[in-house]
């Protein structure tokens, strides 16, 4: 069958008791930027890992603020530092990125 | 000249021995902890360029002229330079002569080694003759040297502007200690070797002064407790000087056969880099060189207080200063002692763990060899030119004018090249892409590998292994299609300061190409600080922490030195320079790749 790219959505739940507070909070002290993140999706766009991990910067914020695993969505990330010249909000995302990767697991 | 204190001794000279000892022994145990820190093929190098003559006679060289004569600080600033060189060298020749005399007059005495130091006060002069007041001479004149350099480090102390420093370093208390007693030991020395010139003997400076003093005080009273100062003050600095920047003395006298034996930073701490770090006598010509320090921020992020933090372990310090820092090298290369501020970072940054690290091994590569195949010529534009596409554009537009058949190798899917990782320092997550990359060049078939942005050159140049490619950036390149007479320039009327991204410029040594390549195409105009001394345009990936508020006055910093130049626009050779000064820029930013494109 020919795929248009259109599919029912999986039922979903998000288990916002999975979202450990303290290390958002030391995230946020680690990097403000990541506090005025307006999802415009702008660093997805551009994001050289994007087509072997679907990263986004976007994502993986959404991701952690929804206790969701952010590992392999990291897994890709050169490091390249377009998501930081293209983020309308000039959020350090690279820091961002490090930090992340210093934290979570 | 004969002996006049039988025993040869005077408790006078115990503070200054109790230092000199101190200080022996301290250096002694630090050159054998850093060997012991060296790695074997390292220890084997640098022992091995010991007894290499070619090698002793560089080192013997490099030291006279740099710790003693301080060209490079010449070089730069005459009256910088004259201060170090006149405390340096007329102290060392106050040593050197000291030491002659006591071979001339008292050899017997030549084992004791304070005895050159105090010399004036152990003899007496029972005949003058030419070789005496020749030395004689030749001591006040040296003594004159440092205390005239001495001067000017006081007056350097009050105001640094005069010396063409616009900020200079704030002294640790150590550091105050020790330069206090360094100011006071030749004053001292001179009031000393005055009181006793109508014994020993004396020259222009001395005699004089012995006269006048004696015609004030009339007696010898005073000249007992100025040899005691004397050597106190000598005392005191020798016992600051391992916990001081003084420690660059005898840390230069290591660093430069290390250097020179090619020893490379390893680590952040232990080895070559402890004795960089203890090599940095705090000349804060890093600081005004800093991009980071425009407003007068991040003073305290520069290099120089890299050194001090290190010496004094204060992690968080540390590892602040080493996220902030653009990589962009300039500190490095106008260092006169060639403290290596990026690589010592870069070397800290290693040291972190993460518990997430990207693992890039299983990217299939086969579609990217396949669309990399067919040209002798691969053209790499790396990822920042995703938001510079007039850049590749230009490029590949130039190469069809010049007849050149070159694939585009990332046009499509595509790896970074890997040096923000690297200077991240998450090294072997580099080395993952650099291996993936690796694999893609050489399947390609491609004999030329030609890249536009120097971040990505930089990177082939010093961490890829490409054999039988010729690694070429895309001016030298250019420029030679124009000298072959296959792109015909038509030179324009705008005028242009070219400016030079660290990269290429400090990076990779090109300077000169992208102006006369530039010259065909344009009018050109050079801005106040350029070449070596280009100011980073803020957009550096190598800095982890600076925010975008911090950089944007970074990049206004750096153009407002571009405007200087009077030139109707900007021209660079770095898409990520582009992209940023044409934020902020009221005028036109055009990488040289556009500007040749049009003018073809
Ligand atoms: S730095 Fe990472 S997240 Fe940002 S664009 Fe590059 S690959 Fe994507
Ligand atoms: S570009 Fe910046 S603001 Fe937009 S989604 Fe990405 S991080 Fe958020
Ligand atoms: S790092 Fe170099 S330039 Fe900076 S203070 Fe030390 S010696 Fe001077
Ligand atoms: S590399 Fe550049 S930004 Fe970093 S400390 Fe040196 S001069 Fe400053
Ligand atoms: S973007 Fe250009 S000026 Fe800025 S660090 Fe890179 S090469 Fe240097």
């Amino acid at each position: 069958m020919t795929d248009f790219g259109f599919h029912l959505s999986k039922s979903s739940q998000l288990d916002l008791s999975r979202v450990d507070r303290e290390r958002l909070n030391r995230l946020y002290e680690l990097e403000p930027g990541a506090r005025i993140c307006m999802t415009c999706g702008s660093c997805g766009a551009t994001c050289m890992a994007a087509p072997y991990s679907g990263m986004s910067v976007r994502k993986m914020l959404l991701h952690i603020e929804r206790g969701l695993d952010v590992k392999p969505l990291l897994s890709k990330c050169m490091l390249c530092g377009k998501c930081t010249m293209v983020c309308p909000r000039g959020i350090n995302t690279r820091n961002l990125i490090l930090n992340v990767c210093k934290l979570y697991d | 000249m004969i002996d006049r204190i039988p025993s040869g001794f005077h408790p006078f000279v115990i503070p200054f021995l109790a230092g000199m000892s101190f200080v022996f022994l301290y250096c002694i145990l630090g050159v054998v902890k850093i060997i012991y820190e060296l790695s074997w093929a390292e220890r084997r190098k640098l022992f091995l360029s010991l007894i290499n003559p070619k090698y002793i006679y560089k080192n013997l060289r490099d030291i006279f002229l740099d710790c003693l004569i301080h060209v490079k600080l010449w070089k730069r600033n005459k009256l910088l330079g004259y201060m170090h060189s006149s405390i340096a060298f007329g102290w060392f020749m106050l040593i050197v002569l000291g030491h002659l005399e006591v071979f001339l007059f008292v050899p017997g005495r030549i084992n004791l080694f304070y005895y050159p130091i105090f010399f004036n006060y152990f003899v007496a002069e029972d005949a003058v003759t030419l070789r005496g007041s020749l030395l004689f001479f030749l001591m006040d004149f040296f003594l004159v040297i440092v205390l005239s350099g001495i001067i000017l480090a006081m007056i350097k102390r009050i105001s640094s502007r005069l010396f063409g420093m616009r900020r200079t370093t704030r002294p640790s208390v150590m550091n105050n200690i020790g330069l206090y007693a360094l100011w006071a030991i030749f004053p001292l020395r001179w009031l000393a070797e005055s009181f006793t010139a109508h014994i020993s003997g004396g020259s222009f400076l001395t005699v004089p002064a012995n006269y006048l003093f004696r015609e004030f005080l009339g007696n010898d009273l005073n000249m007992l407790p100025t040899w005691w100062a004397y050597s106190i003050a000598l005392g005191v600095f020798m016992f600051v000087l391992p916990f001081s920047r003084y420690m660059h003395i005898p840390a230069e006298m290591l660093l430069i056969p290390m250097r020179n034996a090619g020893l490379k930073i390893r680590s952040a701490r232990k080895g070559f880099a402890r004795v960089q770090v203890l090599s940095c006598p705090n000349c804060g010509v890093c600081i005004d060189a800093c991009p980071m320090t425009v407003n007068r921020g991040n003073v305290k992020d520069c290099t120089v207080y890299l050194t001090r933090q290190i010496r004094r372990n204060n992690e968080r310090r540390i590892d602040e200063i080493s996220d902030k820092c653009l990589m962009c090298g300039k500190c490095e290369a106008l260092c006169q002692v060639g403290v290596e501020g990026p690589n010592l970072r870069l070397m800290q940054r290693a040291t972190r763990s993460y518990r997430i690290s990207p693992d890039f091994r299983d990217i299939d590569t086969e579609p990217m060899i396949a669309a990399a195949q067919g040209s002798k010529v691969l053209y790499f534009a790396g990822c920042m030119s995703r938001l510079t596409p007039v850049i590749p554009e230009s490029v590949l537009s130039v190469m069809k004018k010049a007849g050149v058949d070159c694939t585009w190798m990332d046009r499509d899917d595509a790896l970074c090249c890997g040096r923000p990782l690297f200077t991240a320092g998450r090294i072997e997550e580099a080395k993952q892409l650099v291996a993936k990359n690796e694999e893609i060049i050489i399947r390609s078939g491609a004999d030329t590998l030609l890249v536009s942005c120097p971040i990505c050159y930089k990177m082939f140049l010093e961490n890829y292994h490409l054999p039988g490619i010729r690694v070429v950036n895309y001016i030298p390149y250019m420029y030679d299609l124009v000298k072959q007479g296959r792109l015909t320039l038509r030179k324009s009327d705008v005028c242009y300061v070219y400016h030079d991204p660290c990269e290429l410029g400090r990076g990779c040594g090109i300077y000169d190409e992208p102006r006369k390549l530039l010259g065909r195409a344009a009018a050109i105009a050079e801005a106040d600080k350029n070449k070596v001394e280009s100011i980073c345009c803020g957009g550096s990936l190598g800095s982890l922490s600076l925010n975008f508020q911090q950089r944007e006055r970074m990049t206004k910093a750096a153009l407002d030195n571009l405007y200087t130049s009077r030139a109707d626009a900007i021209a660079t050779a770095c898409p990520l320079c582009k992209a940023t000064f044409a934020r902020y820029s009221d005028r036109p930013v055009h990488d040289m790749a556009e500007i040749i494109d049009a003018r073809t």
